[in-house]
């Protein structure tokens, strides 16, 4: 055992100790162990405004009015096929190169890529040297446009914060209206309690204020931020 | 840090001479103000979540030790690790023993006021590892080699033309004759020196928000995206964090993430909010092999079961110094280590002894608008009242003010004798004013005049006048 793990198994005692004997002093133990055993399986929503509590379409709308208003851009195509000529599409009126980069998920491998014969692209990880990057998103939430991408072998975490500009194509069926219907869907796919590695939440392009609360885009992650929603993903 | 709070009536002094920090606190006093106001107006159900966010953090505070037993077999299950630390030194070395073991050279670093508590930077560089701060703000007070003036906006005391002298001196390797006029200029400047960073760095060190006790998850709050490439690219993951972050849901944090962006910054929601959980999974082709939590004390536990423990509430928005008269007029500087504005007031007597910080509960208009805008409604004002009594029961306060104090009490609990002293008292002062209406100078009142006049009694205390029938 090392000196700091001794330390900290002594800091640890220490520490919890403490807190006992302050938190539990003249409580009842069964009761204080119900109440957090019930907080944590019941996971009860607490306030949600009431702004996303709408129609499908209504949190549709909402959502692309929200990311908007945070500088993302937003496309919408019909259906998945439309995806590759969609990327095209921006790659050439924002005079970016025609070379993506996007992870293993088959929601992106599987797309026509044919219709995009000009396209190069790659995938895994990212490197020092990707200008664009391509992800898929998990689910989406319609309050404050904010997307959730989540880690896993088909979805690298580096393709959201590492290139200059990030493409992220989201089916319409995955948009919420609130958080916390996101983490339903995650304990949904992962189980309860259980999550995956990294779990981004992302509302628009990388920004700064830290120079004379001027807000600038494009800090350390992605400058810019596109949304292809496929209304029938 | 040095501390230099016991300094903080000549910090102050300096303060207020300084130009370049009052135009730049001219921006704080205008922006954050105005933006929390519009966000706040934006989302009826601001108030209501403020409570709700009030009562989720009561509720973990009340059981802490019990969440924090769950949290810690949830990270062990996930591949990661938790460390306690009981003291600053007990974070630095634990810290400095996991960057050792990897034979880090260099660490990155996204903005963690934990780190800047517990001055793990100077720890790391007498170590030999070189910590490389990525906030931008955090990397301009570094290259100034300054202490942040502000919980989330570190450079806030600093112009656009102080930056850029920064990066010309301290990126010599590029052209001396380049354009940095544009914040735009500064920003892409930082941007392309600390790219190749994240790559290379060994660890990366970051702060945590939040804690959730039903996942083992660790929550980041960014706008610029570099806590997650410090916590992304390097092979491991550090968290520096404290012991009242902890919240037992996902649901109470996305009720808080409600609350602190648009107390904060007045954005809706930050641009990127982070949740990480364990280290990489099996197959992932990124991410941290490893994944510490360093979980920090150093004071904060003796709080619970006291008055101050509301404080343990405190989400680190900067709302009550965005909205502080005192903060406005002197910056974060003068508060003489790291928790400035009000939050610093009532925090730092915890963790660095009232004797060493008794100036900043003083440093206090009592206008209240702290409380009024706190998201978490930690009566800021109350717990400062709280540092005074403290401070007078310990005899901390100087010997001119106690006794002062005395004569005060001795007179305020005998009304008649009061009334005498005041009607007599104020009777002197107009006799010695001459039928002038303001003194430049008056006995016992040097520190008063020093700065401006003293403006003249009418001659007769309210309750005459009162009595007198009020028309004048």
């Amino acid at each position: 055992m090392s000196k700091t793990t001794s330390s900290s198994s002594q800091s640890r005692t220490q520490i919890l100790n403490k807190l006992s004997a302050t938190l539990a002093r003249g409580k009842d133990k069964d009761a204080r162990e119900k109440a957090v055993q019930s907080r944590l399986k019941r996971h009860k929503r607490n306030l949600v405004p009431e702004r996303a509590n709408l129609d499908a379409d209504g949190q549709i709308a909402l959502f692309r009015a929200q990311a908007e208003a945070v500088s993302a851009s937003v496309a919408e195509v019909m259906n998945r096929d439309n995806v590759p000529e969609a990327i095209t599409a921006h790659l050439r009126d924002h005079n970016l190169p025609a070379r993506i980069r996007h992870g293993a998920d088959e929601k992106l491998t599987q797309l026509p890529w044919d219709k995009a014969p000009t396209l190069e692209r790659a995938t895994g990880p990212a490197t020092g040297d990707d200008v664009v990057s391509l992800s898929q998103a998990f689910a989406g939430v319609a309050e404050t446009g904010t997307l959730i991408l989540t880690s896993g072998p088909a979805n690298p975490t580096t393709l959201n914060f590492l290139p200059e500009n990030h493409i992220v194509v989201i089916d319409a069926a995955d948009i919420d209206g609130a958080y916390e219907d996101a983490w339903d869907r995650i304990r949904k796919a992962h189980g309860g309690g259980k999550m995956p590695r990294t779990v981004n939440m992302i509302s628009g392009p990388s920004r700064t204020a830290d120079v004379e609360q001027t807000i600038q885009l494009g800090a350390h992650g992605p400058r810019s931020l596109h949304i292809i929603i496929v209304r029938n993903g | 840090m040095d501390i230099t709070s016991p300094a903080f009536k000549s910090n102050v002094k300096r303060a207020i001479g300084d130009k370049q920090l009052q135009r730049a606190m001219g921006n704080v006093k205008v922006g954050f103000v105005k933006k929390r106001a519009a966000a706040r107006e934006n989302l009826p159900e601001f108030d209501q979540l403020r409570d709700q966010a009030r009562d989720i953090k009561n509720h973990t505070l009340e059981h802490l030790d019990l969440y924090y037993e769950i949290y810690e077999k949830k990270v062990e299950a996930t591949g990661g690790s938790v460390h306690w630390a009981a003291t600053a030194k007990d974070a630095r070395d634990i810290i400095l023993e996991i960057c050792q073991a990897h034979g880090a050279r260099t660490v990155t670093k996204g903005k963690s006021m934990i780190a800047e508590e517990i001055a793990l930077n100077e720890h790391l560089e007498a170590a030999g590892i070189t910590p490389v701060e990525t906030d931008l703000g955090e990397y301009i007070i570094q290259l100034r080699n300054e202490p942040p003036s502000h919980i989330i906006g570190p450079a806030i005391h600093l112009n656009r033309d102080q930056v850029e002298a920064s990066f010309r001196a301290a990126h010599t390797h590029l052209p001396d004759d380049r354009s940095l006029e544009e914040v735009s200029e500064l920003v892409d400047e930082a941007r392309q020196v600390l790219r190749q960073k994240y790559i290379d760095a060994d660890v990366g060190i970051t702060g945590a928000n939040y804690l959730v006790a039903e996942t083992g998850t660790s929550i980041i709050v960014t706008n610029e995206g570099n806590g997650d490439l410090t916590q992304s690219l390097p092979k491991v993951h550090i968290v520096c964090t404290s012991l009242e972050k902890l919240v037992p849901t996902l649901e109470d944090v996305s009720t808080i993430l409600r609350v602190l962006a648009r107390s904060a910054t007045g954005q809706e929601f930050s641009t990127y909010t982070t949740l990480s959980t364990g280290a990489r999974r099996k197959g992932d082709p990124d991410g941290p092999e490893e994944y510490h939590v360093v979980i920090l004390d150093n004071g904060r536990s003796d709080m619970l079961g006291t008055e101050f423990q509301d404080m343990l509430r405190c989400i680190r928005c900067g709302a009550c110094m965005n909205h502080c008269p005192v903060y406005h007029s002197v910056g974060g500087h003068a508060y003489g280590w790291v928790y400035p504005g009000p939050m610093g007031a009532v925090l730092t007597p915890s963790l660095i002894g009232i004797d060493q910080a008794g100036h900043l509960p003083n440093a206090s208009t009592f206008c209240g608008r702290c409380e009024a805008v706190c998201p978490m409604r930690i009566p800021l004002p109350k717990m400062m009242r709280h540092w005074r009594e403290r401070e007078f029961e310990r005899h901390l306060t100087p010997r001119t003010v106690r006794t002062s104090l005395s004569l005060w009490a001795f007179l305020a609990r005998r009304p008649a004798l009061y009334h005498l002293a005041a009607s007599t008292f104020i009777r002197a002062l107009k006799l010695l004013a001459f039928g002038r209406s303001r003194l430049k100078s008056a006995p016992f009142a040097g520190g008063w005049t020093k700065y401006r006049d003293l403006p003249m009694p009418s001659g007769r205390s309210f309750q005459e006048s009162w009595r007198a029938g009020g028309d004048e």
